[in-house]
C-alpha cells in the first residue's frame, strides 16, 4: 500500500529501540538567512556513522536534553555519508536551544525516520520542484541527486517562492544548480531594491513555464499548506493528474514511528505514512479544516 | 456469538473453589506477579492481588451512560462483575515511563536506555473485549515497522488467565464487535465461574504448567451445561448495538456533518473516555531533568486527542474546538483505526460510556450520523 515506506533507521544503536537517541556531534554552522542556518552533524560512533543512509525527503529527530526534539528534514547530499546537513528555522522551543550551540557541541539524533520523494517514477520524466520558504531544503537532497544522475531524466525545473529577495535560500549554489541542468525559477512576495525577478506566488511560475508537458512530468511540493494546495490546483487544471504530483507535509510530531498519535491526518501518521505523500492520497484530507 | 466454537485442541477440566484458591501459591511459585480486579475507591480496578480474599467477592458493577455504582450480590462470586476503568493497558503501556536517559560527560551528552526490571505478569480475571483490546494493542506496539521496547518487554511473558462473562452490563456492545463475551483465543487458561468451581480450558504450554499443579476434575456433563448457560446469559443480556455495516466509510464521508456541532455542546473535552479506553495508546514526551541540568529522562505519558495542546503546531492549534476533537477520536477508534491497523480500535466494552461525565454514548453518537446520512 505504501509504495516508499520508512526504512529503518541501519545503525547498529537505535535499531532496536527506536525511542534511544544517538549522540551527534556539530561539525559546522553556516548562516543562511535571518533565522536559519544550516547544521553540519556527524554521529560520534564511527560504525553508526558510516553505516548512516538516507533518502531524499526523509527526517531526524534532533533532540536538545532539556528543552525536546524537534522533526528536521535532511538538506544534504545524500551520497554524503559521513556527516549530515540539516537547515533549521529557529521558530520554537528546540530550534532555539539548537540556535544557542556550537561547534563541537553534541546533542541527540534519532532517524532517519518517514517517506522519501518518488525519485525512481521519475526516470524518463519531466521534474518540477515547487518550494515555498522553508520548503527547499527538504528538496535539496533531490536536487542533488537529480544532478548527479542527470542523464535519467528529462526537463528539471525548480520554482522556488520566498517571501523576499533577503530570504531565498542557498543563492550561491544556483548558478551551479543551472550549469548542472536544472532550470532555476524564483519569485518573492515582497520586492526589495535591486530585485528584478518575479513577484507573486509561486503557482504563477508553474502556469508561466514554457514548454510544459503534463503528461510526462512529476511534480514534488513543499511548502506552506496553502500553498502546495494552489500548486497542486494549478498543476491539476493545467493537465497533470494528482498520481503525478508529491507534497510534503507537516504535524507535531513526538515519536516519529506511528506510536504516539500526534501527527495523524486522517488515517495518516504523517511520522511514518509521510512525510512525502502522493497527492491523491492525502488531499482530502489537507482539504478539512481541523482534522 | 452464542457458539460454542472452541478448538479441539483446547482441553477442558473443572478447577474447584478450593483448587482456585492455590492459584495465586502456585503462580507465585512460578515467579508471576498477578495482577487482577480489586475493589479500590469505589470501583473495581486491576492492581497486584497477594491472595484469592483480594478479589471482589460478592461485588457487581451496575453501568449506565454516565454511572457507575459497585453493589452486592446475593452468592459470593468472584468475577460477578463486568469492566471497570481501568484496563489491562496500564501494565503494559505504562501512564509513565522512562524512554531514554541523557548524561552530560566531557565528550558531550551520552544517551543510555532504563534497564527496567520486569517482573513476569500473570493476569487475572480478562474478559473477551479486554482480549480483543490486548491484540489491537499489540498490532499497535508490535506489529509495526517499528516496536516499542517498553510494551514488548513486558508483554513478552504475560500470562493470560481470561473469565468468560457470565453477566453484561448495559453499557456492553461486544457481540456489535465481535469481540465477546465468549473468549475466543488469546489466553493461556479461560476460567467459567460456577458457584463451586471453575471450568477451565488450556490453551496454550504456558497454561498447562499452572494447571497441572493444581488438582483438577474431569468435567462432568452438568458442568458443561450450567458454564454453557453462565455464557449465555451475558449473551442474552446485551442490549446496546453498534452497527458497524460500512461505518468506515459512512464516518469518513460525514466529516463535515452538523451532527459534531452537536455533540460538542455536551462533550466536556475531558479526556475521560480515552483514558479508560483499553486501546487508546496516544502520549506525549517530556523531559525531566534534574537540579543540574546535566541528567535528563524522557518520560512518555498517556495523552489524549482531546487535550487542548494535543494538535500543536506551528504556534497554533490544528484542533482547536471540541467538535474537531471529538470527530479526531470518533473517526480514528472506529474508521480510521481501521486504516492504520486493519481493525476496529473499539471492542465494544462500554468503559467510555460508562465513564463519561455526561454520558455520551458513541453507539448512539454513530446511529445519529447513519441517520442523518440517510436522510
Amino acid at each position: 500500500m505504501n509504495s516508499c515506506s520508512a526504512t529503518t533507521g541501519g545503525d547498529g544503536n537505535s535499531a532496536n529501540n527506536p525511542w534511544l537517541p544517538q549522540s551527534a556531534v556539530i561539525r559546522s554552522i553556516s548562516a543562511e538567512v535571518r533565522d536559519v542556518a544550516t547544521y553540519q552533524l556527524a554521529l560520534t560512533d564511527p560504525a553508526a556513522a558510516a553505516a548512516y543512509r538516507f533518502q531524499p525527503g526523509q527526517f531526524n529527530m534532533l533532540y536538545v536534553p532539556g528543552a525536546g526534539e524537534s522533526a528536521i528534514s535532511m538538506s544534504g547530499n545524500p551520497e554524503t555519508h559521513d556527516s549530515l546537513l540539516h537547515t533549521i528555522r529557529f521558530a520554537g522551543n528546540v530550534t532555539r536551544s539548537i540556535a544557542g550551540m556550537k561547534v563541537g557541541d553534541t546533542l541527540g539524533l534519532r532517524g532517519p525516520f518517514g517517506t522519501s520523494w518518488p525519485l525512481e517514477s521519475c526516470v524518463g520524466q519531466d521534474v518540477i520542484l515547487v518550494a515555498g520558504g522553508i520548503g527547499l531544503p527538504p528538496l535539496r537532497p533531490v536536487i542533488y541527486r537529480l544532478l548527479a544522475e542527470r542523464q535519467r531524466y528529462g526537463r528539471l525545473h525548480l520554482l522556488y517562492g520566498a517571501r523576499s529577495p533577503e530570504m531565498r535560500l542557498y543563492t550561491e549554489e544556483y548558478e551551479q544548480w543551472s550549469e548542472g541542468g536544472l532550470d532555476v525559477r524564483q519569485t518573492v512576495d515582497r520586492s526589495s531594491p535591486g530585485w528584478h525577478g518575479n513577484l507573486g506566488v509561486v503557482p504563477l511560475l508553474l502556469e508561466r513555464l514554457p514548454a510544459f508537458d503534463p503528461a510526462r512530468t512529476v511534480l514534488m511540493i513543499c511548502g506552506p499548506d496553502l500553498m502546495m494546495r494552489f500548486t497542486a490546483r494549478a498543476a491539476l487544471q493545467m493537465g497533470m493528474t494528482a498520481e503525478q504530483i508529491w507534497v510534503s507535509t507537516e504535524r507535531n510530531m513526538q515519536c516519529a514511528v506511528g506510536l504516539c498519535g500526534h501527527c495523524q491526518l486522517g488515517p495518516e501518521f504523517i511520522c511514518k505514512d509521510g512525510p512525502v505523500f502522493r497527492y491523491d492520497r492525502i488531499s482530502p484530507y489537507m482539504k478539512v479544516e481541523g482534522l | 456469538m452464542s457458539q460454542e466454537p472452541q478448538t479441539e485442541e483446547v482441553r477442558s477440566c473443572f478447577l474447584s473453589n478450593k483448587q482456585f484458591e492455590k492459584l495465586f501459591e502456585i503462580l507465585y511459585g512460578l515467579d508471576y506477579e498477578v495482577i487482577g480486579p480489586i475493589i479500590d475507591q469505589g470501583a473495581i480496578t486491576y492492581d497486584r492481588l497477594t491472595s484469592v480474599n483480594d478479589l471482589p467477592r460478592g461485588w457487581t458493577d451496575v453501568q449506565e451512560p454516565g454511572k457507575y455504582r459497585l453493589q452486592e450480590r446475593d452468592d459470593d462470586a468472584l468475577f460477578g462483575y463486568v469492566v471497570g476503568p481501568h484496563s489491562w493497558k496500564k501494565h503494559l503501556f505504562p501512564p509513565v515511563s522512562t524512554l531514554s536517559v541523557a548524561d552530560r560527560t566531557e565528550e558531550g551528552w551520552q544517551f543510555s536506555e532504563v534497564e527496567e526490571d520486569r517482573p513476569k505478569l500473570a493476569f487475572l480475571g480478562v474478559r473477551a473485549c479486554e482480549l480483543a483490546a490486548l491484540k489491537i494493542q499489540d498490532r499497535v506496539f508490535l506489529g509495526g515497522a517499528y516496536v516499542d521496547p517498553i510494551y514488548q518487554g513486558r508483554r513478552a511473558e504475560t500470562l493470560i488467565i481470561a473469565v468468560n462473562c457470565t453477566q453484561a452490563a448495559a453499557t456492553c456492545f461486544c457481540t456489535s464487535m465481535n469481540t465477546g463475551p465468549r473468549c475466543q483465543s488469546g489466553f493461556d487458561l479461560a476460567l467459567t465461574e460456577l458457584t463451586d468451581g471453575f471450568v477451565v480450558e488450556v490453551a496454550t504450554p504456558a497454561g498447562e504448567t499452572v494447571i497441572q499443579a493444581l488438582k483438577t476434575q474431569e468435567l462432568s456433563d452438568e458442568q458443561l451445561t450450567q458454564a454453557s448457560a453462565a455464557r449465555q446469559q451475558a449473551v442474552d443480556q446485551i442490549e446496546r448495538e453498534l452497527d458497524t455495516t460500512d461505518i468506515h466509510d459512512l464516518l469518513m464521508s460525514n466529516l463535515e456533518s452538523s451532527h459534531w456541532d452537536d455533540v460538542a455542546e455536551r462533550c466536556l473535552s475531558c479526556t475521560n473516555c480515552t483514558m479508560v479506553c483499553p486501546t487508546c495508546f496516544c502520549s506525549s514526551v517530556e523531559e525531566v531533568s534534574d537540579l543540574t541540568g546535566d541528567h535528563v529522562e524522557r518520560q512518555r505519558m498517556w495523552d489524549s486527542c482531546f487535550n487542548m495542546n494535543f494538535s500543536y503546531m506551528n504556534g497554533g492549534l490544528v484542533r482547536n474546538n471540541i467538535r474537531n476533537r471529538y470527530r479526531q477520536w470518533l473517526t480514528h477508534k472506529l474508521a480510521t483505526w481501521i486504516d492504520q491497523f486493519g481493525t476496529s480500535g473499539c471492542v465494544g466494552c462500554g468503559r467510555c460510556i460508562s465513564w463519561c461525565p455526561v454520558g455520551i454514548d458513541l453507539t448512539q453518537e454513530v446511529a445519529a450520523i447513519r441517520k442523518d446520512g440517510e436522510t
